[in-house]
């Protein structure tokens, strides 16, 4: 299922979240299971498919690491099954000391400061890492594709530390 | 004088009639019943004038009784008289054992772990008191609007999980009712208030009814209500409130054990000092025990605020945890909705306004403004405004998953997943030749299966001998739009399959809802044969008025040869319904739904162009 298809609209990363969101709305108009509240059991049974594919679709583009992943699957590299694994020393080590800061931060003498400023850090690595991906992702070549899923790993690893960070924050309050 | 209009056979009759539906708030205290009358929606009354029936029921001598008669009973004779079934609903018995040890029934254990209620007019359960609820609402909207309902909508808190839905649509079958929706409470709540219209932004449902509470974060849009994310207490309201006035009168009155009238008496009491505190500074609380002995005690607001301090800080911290999980801050609420009867306590109209720096809305009644939503919403989706772009999207409350190895679950459908949905997740074989493999569906949010609630096991058989780990089981949970989910299980390289429709664990097994059907039926075979025989005539009647229409709107999506088969199952589908032959019919449906399966399909799939028409400019 191309879901950029579903939705009528050009396979990009930059996608306008706002227009997607409205075009979410006029499919569910079309197809949702209250639509066919009085039609008979087989229109509604299509109706609940029908509207379990818009959802799936709309969650799957509204978040760019989702989305990612799916312009990749479209072109033939599937993620969603592998183990996660980064072979980049530099971002690993990056790694490690973000989890150690993680760790500190209730032996801080001002722990907000130190929240505040992984929240920061975070937010500037993905930033950086969001905007090559938006360069290499609508490639045609393999090997920049592959470069491209590399990146996709990269934030699903910011995205567990995040949680973390998330956790952390909600159990110092 | 007006012509009488008389169908083609096979097409529609009178497409502008008004169709009878009305909203049901089945709620834990009392219920309500609701309909649209010349465009005003309203609780409808019944012959004495009371809007509000008791959801009590009586099971004695005299027969069945509901509403003002059996709460006068709920006193002298507890042991029959069933007050807040709503609590047991989708509970097994040590479920609520486990919670409450002093309730004062007399309970037995069904086959599959429901409580029985033991009355002296014999054993029921939660559903069927439940629909005995729901009985004199319906024969009170029916009398009233002068017909048979279409359907009804059904409201349930935000919070219920799947066996309590499943437990609340089966009370309405029982009825023979069709219901169109199960709609959120706080969702009904929101429609009633016309928040649909008009306005954009982020919405607050703050319900706090006798047994629930619930707290619901919804985005208004053009129309759509979206449910960003629910939370709440399944087993939290102003009974609670009465409890803890009702242990602290006790305590002061150093009553070691009350017998179970007295303390049905001692908790009636409280609730009338925590009603009349809502108006006056301090209330005088009294007792009469059975041997004649009378206490006395003021209770002022100040003592009262202490007691439920507790539990009014609960209901705000399931507030500022929704929040979260929606990704909004208070101050982004536009308006706070105000539910349940609870909600004109004083502390909690208070410590609401506090947490979202805003008074909240409190114009319509907080007893009926659920009723008065969720017959808006039937309205609409009987088909009597078709006009009407409102649409509701809701999301799961709490999380499906399945049990792996060890007693853990692994979540396929997260909480707060926009519904209907359809999720796969694949397992596989734990030893070489493994020819079946064992599900246990839970829902929760906790990791260990133990914390979870089970919702239903099933076995899928047939697996080929493989070695370990190679077979591919794709499991596939789907959920509907009442939030109702069915779970199937393939494997791949064989295509063996297993499906069920998720009994609850803790429902009823086939047999019992044959008998239930029986019992509410009063009598005799043939009143059931006949029942379902109408079912039938009825659902066919469906099938052709649907199908007519479609063919009127979207034939052209045909060729000659597959109109030709579809137009010929309709004409043998509309003979064998005029006859009385049950089976015949659901044969003849089944065909006819095999016939216009892709046809069903096509048009589907013209609707989702058509809904996109003329906004495809940026798809090169």
């Amino acid at each position: 299922m191309n879901y950029f298809e579903l939705f009528s609209l050009s396979p990009s990363f930059e996608l306008d979240t706002a227009l997607l969101s409205e075009r979410y709305r006029e499919l569910q108009r079309a197809v949702h299971p209250d639509k066919f509240a009085n039609a008979s059991e087989q229109d509604k049974r299509l109706a609940v498919q029908h509207t379990a594919q818009v959802n799936d679709g709309y969650n799957t583009l509204k978040h760019p690491i989702s989305r990612a992943e799916h312009m990749l699957s479209l072109k033939g590299i599937d993620l969603s099954h592998e183990s996660t694994t980064v072979k980049d020393t530099m971002f690993l080590m990056q790694q490690m000391e973000w989890r150690e800061a993680l760790e500190e931060i209730s032996d801080c003498d001002d722990p907000d400061e130190a929240i505040e400023h992984l929240h920061q850090s975070f937010g500037e690595y993905r930033g950086e890492i969001t905007s090559q991906l938006a360069q290499k992702i609508g490639s045609e070549e393999a090997s920049v594709l592959e470069q491209a899923a590399d990146l996709v790993r990269k934030l699903k690893f910011m995205e567990k530390l995040q949680a973390e960070l998330e956790r952390t924050e909600d159990a110092l309050f | 004088m007006a012509l009488l209009q008389i169908a083609e056979p096979g097409q529609s009759a009178a497409p502008h009639q008004h169709r009878l539906a009305v909203g049901i708030d089945l709620g834990t205290t009392n219920s309500l019943v609701a309909a649209v009358r010349s465009g005003v929606a309203d609780t409808l009354a019944d012959e004495s004038g009371r809007h509000a029936l008791a959801s009590v029921v009586r099971y004695s001598e005299d027969g069945v009784q509901v509403g003002v008669d059996a709460e006068r009973f709920s006193a002298q004779d507890p042991l029959n008289t069933v007050v807040s079934v709503k609590r047991f609903m989708g509970r097994s018995l040590s479920d609520i054992q486990a919670k409450d040890a002093s309730l004062p029934y007399n309970f037995s254990a069904s086959e599959n772990g429901l409580p029985l209620f033991n009355t002296q007019a014999g054993q029921f359960n939660p559903i069927q008191i439940s629909a005995d609820i729901l009985r004199p609402l319906v024969d009170r909207a029916e009398k009233t609007l002068g017909g048979a309902l279409e359907g009804v909508v059904i409201t349930v808190p935000a919070y219920f999980d799947d066996a309590q839905r499943q437990g609340t649509k089966e009370a309405a079958s029982l009825l023979g009712v069709k219901v169109l929706r199960l709609l959120n409470e706080p969702t009904a709540a929101a429609i009633a208030y016309g928040l649909d219209s008009g306005q954009e932004g982020v919405i607050a449902i703050y319900d706090l009814g006798g047994g629930t509470f619930d707290i619901s974060i919804l985005r208004l849009n053009k129309g759509v209500f979206e449910v960003l994310a629910t939370g709440g207490d399944s087993a939290l309201g102003g009974d609670d409130f009465d409890h803890a006035l009702a242990d602290h009168l006790q305590q002061s009155w150093q009553l070691a054990s009350l017998s179970a009238s007295e303390r049905r008496a001692l908790l009636i009491e409280s609730r009338r000092v925590k009603e009349a505190l809502t108006e006056q500074a301090s209330v005088t609380a009294s007792l009469t025990l059975a041997a004649g002995e009378v206490f006395e005690q003021v209770v002022d607001k100040v003592q009262f605020d202490a007691l439920i301090e507790p539990l009014v800080k609960k209901t705000i911290a399931s507030c500022r945890r929704a929040l979260r999980d929606a990704g909004i801050a208070a101050d982004e609420v536009l308006e706070t909705v105000m539910v349940g009867g609870s909600t004109r306590v004083p502390l909690v109209r208070e410590r609401v306004e506090g947490f979202f720096g805003k008074a909240p809305l409190t114009s319509i009644d907080p007893d009926r403004v659920v009723a008065i939503g969720a017959a808006i919403q039937a309205d609409i989706l009987v088909g009597n405004k078709p006009e009407s772009d409102l649409l509701l999207l809701d999301v799961i409350p709490l999380s499906l998953g399945i049990e792996t190895m060890g007693g853990l679950v692994e979540k396929v459908v997260s909480r707060n997943t926009t519904i209907p949905v359809a999720r796969a997740q694949e397992f596989t074989t734990f030893k070489d030749g493994q020819t079946a493999m064992a599900f246990h569906v839970v829902q929760g949010e906790r990791e260990l299966v133990a914390d979870c609630r089970s919702l239903a096991r099933f076995t899928l058989k047939g697996i080929p001998p493989m070695a370990a780990g190679a077979a591919h089981i794709r499991v596939t949970f789907q959920v509907d739009a009442d939030g109702l989910l069915s779970v199937t299980a393939m494997e791949k390289s064989s295509g063996v399959q297993a499906s069920i429709q998720v009994k609850p664990s803790f429902g009823l097994t086939d047999e019992e809802i044959g008998t239930m059907l029986k019992d509410s039926m009063a009598h005799a075979k043939e009143d059931i044969e006949r029942r379902m025989l109408a079912e039938q005539q009825v659902e066919a009647a469906r099938v052709l008025e649907s199908l007519s229409a479609a063919l009127a709107k979207d034939g052209n999506l045909l060729d000659e040869a597959e109109a030709a088969t579809i137009q010929a199952g309709m004409a043998n589908l509309a003979q064998v319904a005029s006859q009385a032959d049950t089976d015949a019919i659901e044969k003849a449906i089944a065909a006819l739904d095999d016939a216009s399966q892709s046809f069903a399909a096509k048009r589907m799939d013209n609707s989702i162009r058509l809904a996109l028409k003329g906004q495809s400019v940026d798809n090169i």
